[in-house]
């Protein structure tokens, strides 16, 4: 059972981490592409934006967390 | 470098990291423990790993390669962003870096406090702190394997990778027979988190139905922009430390990590 949880922990480690709105906001984008493609859009330029833009507000919350953003 | 290059490459270098992380227990509990149960738990655990390997590679090759692309390519985005995120507050000073040694020292001063050690048969501590480091590490190797391996359409080119760095890690740990602290893992955490950030957009854009400009090309262009993009963010979280104490050594220069 310990065992168990272990693994558990680890998978949940693997896909949510330390911050699940990375998780939110990947979904999310993958959604965007994909409607932007299916109505023949270009749509390469949002996945890299978007990951940038998602690295960006993460480190800030933890920097924020951090104290050391007033 | 192709395609195929990049990927050894990646699983090489994320595969070292986690071994490094295993071999440090292996060689606290190896020292104050006894060899034998260090080593038949990490042996135990490969064995497990073995099996799950054996079961779930079959298994992901026979999910249609679109499906699998946007399923497997968006868990890698998931797990080389978190793991690109550490890395960032890493090198801006906003998280301890990791220390391979005083790693060891506190495994060594569990081992020694736990007591009990048997003077025959095997030391269940010993075996089972060392069984869990490297099924843990080693599930997170499975994962980069399987994921690389699948969506590159050739699961024993990912291994190639993978087995190299768990051989020559374990090479040199037992060579050494010390932690390996000269070897530049929180660089490597970087790299690593940069390489499987960029092959995760690149896999999960193209099964959402991205055209990528320049094909393949366009994977080296998302390395250079990611990399570049984490090192911008590091250095621009950096000068407002709340606790200077918590700063690691200077950043890399873009140009080193990127060439």
């Amino acid at each position: 059972m310990k065992a168990l949880r272990a693994v558990l922990a680890v998978l949940s480690d693997l896909v949510i981490g330390d911050d699940w709105r990375i998780t939110a906001g990947i979904i999310a984008v993958l959604g965007l592409t994909a409607v932007l493609a299916h109505h023949g859009l270009p749509a390469w330029w949002l996945p890299p934006l978007a990951v940038v833009a998602l690295l960006a507000g993460t480190v800030w919350a933890a920097r924020r967390r951090a104290g050391s953003v007033p | 470098m192709g395609a195929g290059g990049f990927l050894v490459l990646s699983v090489f270098l994320a595969c070292c990291v986690e071994s490094v992380e295993a071999l440090t227990v292996i060689l606290a509990t190896g020292v104050t423990r006894g060899w034998r149960a260090s080593l038949w738990g990490a042996a135990g655990a490969v064995a497990v790993l073995a099996v799950i390997v054996a079961v779930m590679g079959p298994a992901v090759t026979r999910v249609p390669l679109d499906w699998l692309r946007l399923l497997v390519g968006g868990l890698l985005l998931v797990f080389g962003l978190q793991w690109l995120r550490k890395a960032t507050l890493r090198a801006a000073g906003l998280k301890a870096l990791h220390d391979e040694a005083a790693v060891y020292d506190r495994q060594i001063a569990a081992a020694n406090a736990a007591g009990g050690k048997p003077t025959s048969g095997l030391d269940r501590y010993a075996f089972t702190l060392s069984f869990k480091a490297v099924l843990l590490e080693g599930l997170e190797v499975v994962f980069i394997v399987l994921t690389f391996g699948a969506n590159q359409g050739s699961i024993p080119l990912a291994a190639v990778g993978g087995i190299a760095a768990v051989v020559l890690v374990s090479a040199a740990g037992f060579a050494v027979r010390a932690p390996l602290t000269r070897v530049p893992e929180n660089t490597l955490k970087f790299l690593v988190g940069v390489m499987l950030t960029a092959f995760g957009v690149f896999w999960s854009g193209e099964a959402a139905g991205v055209n990528w400009p320049g094909a393949d090309g366009a994977l080296l262009a998302l390395i250079a922009v990611i990399g570049l993009a984490a090192l911008g963010l590091a250095r621009a979280a950096r000068p407002a430390l709340a606790d200077p104490a918590l700063a690691g050594p200077a950043l890399p220069d873009p140009a080193e990590v990127i060439r």
